[in-house]
């Protein structure tokens, strides 16, 4: 994409030439149309006044990462073709309860601007964002072409906003509303499509607890011909999975139910034959309490499964290696750390085409140890899978040494998420910080482009991380470090850097100003639990006046400290819909 | 609040990187008077921790001084961090599994079992020692806690929300109700401390920390509602979990431990030990085959007077049993639930004991 782009930015008008472009604009138009990559258009957009012009009229499809980055006013008048919005709200650590509730990125005031505006908008994603039931509703009534919703880690809506969407939107093809804090009133939703309804291709509603109709499913099942992703909830049985696939076999994404139940033999084989039907699933997930009763149903449609979603489902060492046998293709794994070592030492063994791999902790909060994987499992991945990119490990000890043999491995990481889940926690041999571990990831890891850090870390690792870590866009910290130095090293060395979080960590308004040219060159910056001062995120709102920089207190707290930080790059100016405990400097 | 409690913490030192225990003897100090503190456990599960060591320091208040170790050792401790320099003798392996400790309340002067509870902060004073205080200090300033006046706030209707969840065995729905108001309330302590209040009823730190380990709520909500359901299923369809519920006089919330993970009960024991503070269970097996016959009613006595506590549990019959009298197999078959009571109240157990392993022989 990047060539093509500086192909097309060698275009014959020179400076000193009198005559326009030889390109018409409708022949840009055409062209940049082709494009899809934001950051290519964003490119293309500074190249001169008729390239921005054409490509804005040519872009269709827009992404937001920071809901008040811009506005709708703003969007509305820089592009009005758009058909598609992908917008994000809440910092991340709302996700962990670190952002009061009512701080905003309330969806409402968008839908009213694209009713306006975009009457033809037919694809909606968002993520962290405040969605209500009437927002939902006023969404379902106002935009007759709508297609699909896509909610993530969204709060603030119930079932009954979803009966609306269902109930109106007649040319939906996808609803996908998985990971949010939805309140479940009932399953009356899915019974709300219309019987002549069967255009759905997506369905993933595997997070809601509430039942719903299975006829209802099973009817709509059967009708939706184009239905290729449907992930139900843990209420749809065994019995009743069968059901839906034999009604599905050209399904490619499959959810499934709870998958435990006293079934007979005839329906066990029956289970199996319906799996054995479905050869185009290449992602699976659901699986809750899945056992070794019932797993080797699954393992017909396993052949081209490239990625494995076990995270629901706690399985033992054994019932993984036997189920990874039949999962050759594998490309991405998520599990639970009831594995433990032995499981992942399977994952090393049985698929050597590993790209990604997530272990959750099945007990995050329990002091009594019955599971748990160490960095024994995290080397067997790295022996057996070259091709690791992407890690998310829950652990609950690691070794500098480990890591360093890790990522000698697998020089190839691109997002490197270690969270030692005891804050603080020294390497468990050594007893020494985790510095040189992350040092050894960013000096081999040169693509690396995510890290999380975790385990007792000083300015050293932020040091490295500076140094070396020159393509790393996103950094989360907590409880590390152990000087403004430590954040110095990060904000000046990584210059690609987009977004930084930092919890609980002693960084302070030297540490926050010494970032000030840079943080517009950034998404954000969150900063909880720090040593920061109001009067230092004062100083920093005076002098860089295109960022908002955001405090949340804490009633009682001390009236010179900040709590929480969060400052961000806007083009439209400090916001008004803040909740008093949200201070905008 | 007694001065015990406070020695311990300077005996650790102060430039403790997490502070642990210089804020957790000092709040535990204001914990005991002051029952607000209990908001600071922002996952309903720190609180046992100051109520474990109020009672401990009653112990060690009446034992020798040296036992004022004890108050540290006995909070809940963080998973899975041993220091490597561990006592052998208390055969804590690196490993995360179960000690096979003895059990260990027969005299209260025996130290040897104290170290047993996991003691984190020995893990980061350890580290510490590695290190130039100049490099901590500014962490442990951050992490030391904040006068005590800003603890305590909200205390009515945070209590009441954080009391309505203990962490895993709610319904998620509920859940997530319930957390909305507590989170604002849950954010104000941990940011009044800055991280402190977050280790600082020093035992079950890391449960304590908001929005730590950084695991989405909904995430949460499905662990906590398949374990419930591990629960609540029988025997046969779920893959042999059998939880039973732990509490303890004094704690505010109880736990749940699955019978099935063990195969004795000094396993038990020293599980529970973990997740409480001392306790006795009986004798079984330590006799030889006929321990039963052999534990006499003084003998049960003598156990019961040997330490604080004592574990006991209701069998189906319903009546409340001192825990280890009978074969572990049958104790799992007939355990409802568990209860670690003050041993004072437990008196009364024995002769019953007695009572029903006469009438199973």
């Amino acid at each position: 994409m990047e060539s093509y782009s500086k192909r097309k930015r060698e275009c014959p008008s020179s400076p000193e030439s009198t005559q326009p472009s030889s390109f018409p604009d409708e022949v840009l138009e055409r062209v940049l149309a082709l494009l899809t990559s934001h950051k290519d258009r964003s490119s293309v957009s500074l190249v001169c006044k008729d390239w921005y012009n054409a490509e804005r009229w040519s872009r269709t499809r827009v992404f937001i990462g920071n809901c008040y980055s811009v506005s709708p006013e703003i969007l509305a008048r820089r592009f009005p073709n758009i058909r598609c919005v992908i917008l994000k709200g809440k910092p991340r650590f709302s996700d962990f309860n670190l952002v009061p509730h009512n701080w905003g990125a309330d969806i409402h005031a968008w839908l009213v601007a694209f009713a306006n505006n975009y009457p033809f908008l037919e694809e909606l994603r968002l993520k962290r964002m405040a969605v209500n039931d009437e927002s939902l509703e006023f969404l379902a009534l106002n935009f007759p072409n709508f297609k699909v919703l896509s909610l993530l880690s969204c709060d603030g809506f119930s079932t009954d906003g979803l009966a609306a969407i269902t109930t109106h939107c007649k040319n939906l093809t996808e609803l996908d509303i998985h990971e949010n804090g939805v309140e479940d009133r009932s399953g009356n939703w899915l019974s709300c499509f219309p019987e002549s309804f069967t255009s759905l291709e997506v369905l993933n509603y595997a997070n809601l607890s509430s039942e719903v109709n299975f006829d209802a499913l099973e009817r709509l099942v059967s009708r939706c011909k184009s239905l290729k992703v449907l992930k139900v909830n843990k209420s749809i049985s065994l019995e009743q999975l069968q059901r839906l696939l034999v009604r599905a076999p050209q399904l490619v994404e499959l959810g499934t139910g709870t998958f435990v139940q006293e079934l007979t033999p005839r329906q066990c084989a029956e289970l199996e034959s319906a799996f054995n039907n479905c050869k185009n699933i290449h992602t699976l997930s659901g699986l809750w309490e899945a056992t070794v009763l019932h797993l080797p149903a699954l393992y017909p449609a396993c052949s081209n499964l490239t990625f494995l979603n076990l995270s629901y489902a706690a399985l033992q060492s054994g019932e993984l290696a036997k189920l990874l046998a039949h999962c050759p293709r594998l490309q991405r794994l998520w599990v639970l750390d009831t594995v433990e070592d032995k499981g992942l030492e399977a994952v090393g063994s049985n698929c050597p085409l590993l790209e990604e791999l997530r272990v959750f902790p099945a007990d995050p909060f329990d002091e009594e140890i019955i599971h748990g994987v160490t960095e024994a499992g995290f080397l067997a991945v790295s022996f057996g899978c070259r091709r690791l990119h992407y890690v998310l490990y829950f652990c609950r000890q690691m070794t500098n040494a480990a890591v360093a043999t890790i990522v000698q491995n697998c020089p190839d990481f691109t997002h490197f998420r270690l969270c030692i889940m005891n804050p603080g926690q020294p390497d468990y041999l050594t007893n020494e910080p985790m510095d040189e571990a992350f040092g050894a990831v960013v000096r081999t890891c040169t693509k690396l482009q995510r890290l999380s850090v975790s385990g007792l870390l000083t300015d050293l690792t932020f040091e490295y991380i500076g140094n070396y870590a020159k393509n790393l866009e996103v950094l989360s910290v907590a409880f590390a470090g152990s000087s403004d130095w430590g954040m110095q090293c990060v904000l000046g060395g990584c210059s690609k850097l987009r977004k930084l979080e930092i919890r609980d960590c002693p960084f302070g308004n030297l540490a926050l100003l010494s970032g000030l040219e840079k943080y517009e060159s950034m998404r954000s910056l969150w900063m909880s639990a720090c040593k920061l001062t109001m009067s230092g995120c004062r100083r920093l709102a005076r002098e860089m006046p295109r960022l908002n920089v955001e405090v949340m207190k804490e009633d009682g707290s001390d009236d010179g400290h900040a709590d929480k930080v969060y400052v961000y790059r806007t083009v439209a100016g400090p916001r008004r819909d803040a909740p008093p405990s949200v201070l905008t400097l | 609040m007694s001065p015990p409690l406070l020695c311990v913490g300077e005996e650790e030192g102060p430039p403790n990187n997490v502070s642990l225990l210089a804020s957790s003897s000092s709040m535990d100090s204001i914990c005991q008077n002051n029952s607000e503190l209990k908001e600071r456990n922002y996952m309903g599960l720190s609180d046992c921790s100051s109520e474990d060591s109020s009672v401990v320091s009653k112990v060690s208040n009446d034992n020798k001084a040296s036992l004022n170790l004890k108050a540290t050792e006995l909070r809940l401790g963080l998973p899975g961090s041993q220091s490597p320099e561990r006592n052998p003798d208390i055969c804590l392996s690196s490993s995360a599994k179960l000690d096979e400790k003895p059990l260990f309340p027969l005299h209260p002067t025996n130290e040897s079992h104290y170290p047993l509870q996991k003691n984190n902060k020995r893990v980061f004073s350890d580290a510490m020692d590695g290190f130039s205080e100049g490099k901590y200090l500014s962490n442990s300033e951050l992490l030391s806690p904040r006068p005590a006046p800003n603890l305590g706030l909200k205390s009515g209707s945070v209590l009441e929300n954080l009391g309505a969840q203990p962490a895993k065995t709610k319904d998620p729905a509920t859940q997530k109700a319930t957390q909305e108001r507590p989170h604002a309330a849950n954010e104000t302590r941990s940011n009044q401390n800055g991280s402190a209040n977050n280790t600082s009823s020093a035992p079950a730190t890391k449960a304590q920390v908001v929005g730590w380990p950084p695991i989405r709520s909904f995430r949460k909500n499905s662990l906590a509602t398949t374990s419930k359901n591990n629960d609540e299923v029988d025997g046969k369809a779920a893959p042999g979990a059998l939880f039973v519920k732990v509490s303890m006089d004094g704690a505010p919330y109880l736990r749940k431990v699955d019978l099935k993970n063990y195969s004795k009960y000094q396993e038990l024991s020293s599980a529970l030990e973990k997740m409480f503070s001392c306790f006795t269970i009986g004798q079984y097996g330590s006799h030889g085959a006929l321990g039963r016959e052999m534990l006499s009613e003084s003998k049960l006595k003598d156990l019961l007077h040997g330490s604080e506590f004592v574990l006991t549990y209701e069998d189906k019959d319903g009546d409340w049993m001192l825990v280890g009298d009978v074969p572990w197999e049958m104790f799992i078959d007939t355990c409802k639930r568990m209860r670690i009571m003050k041993s004072s109240d437990a008196i009364g157990l024995a002769p019953r004991a007695m009572e029903k392993c006469k009438n199973r022989n």
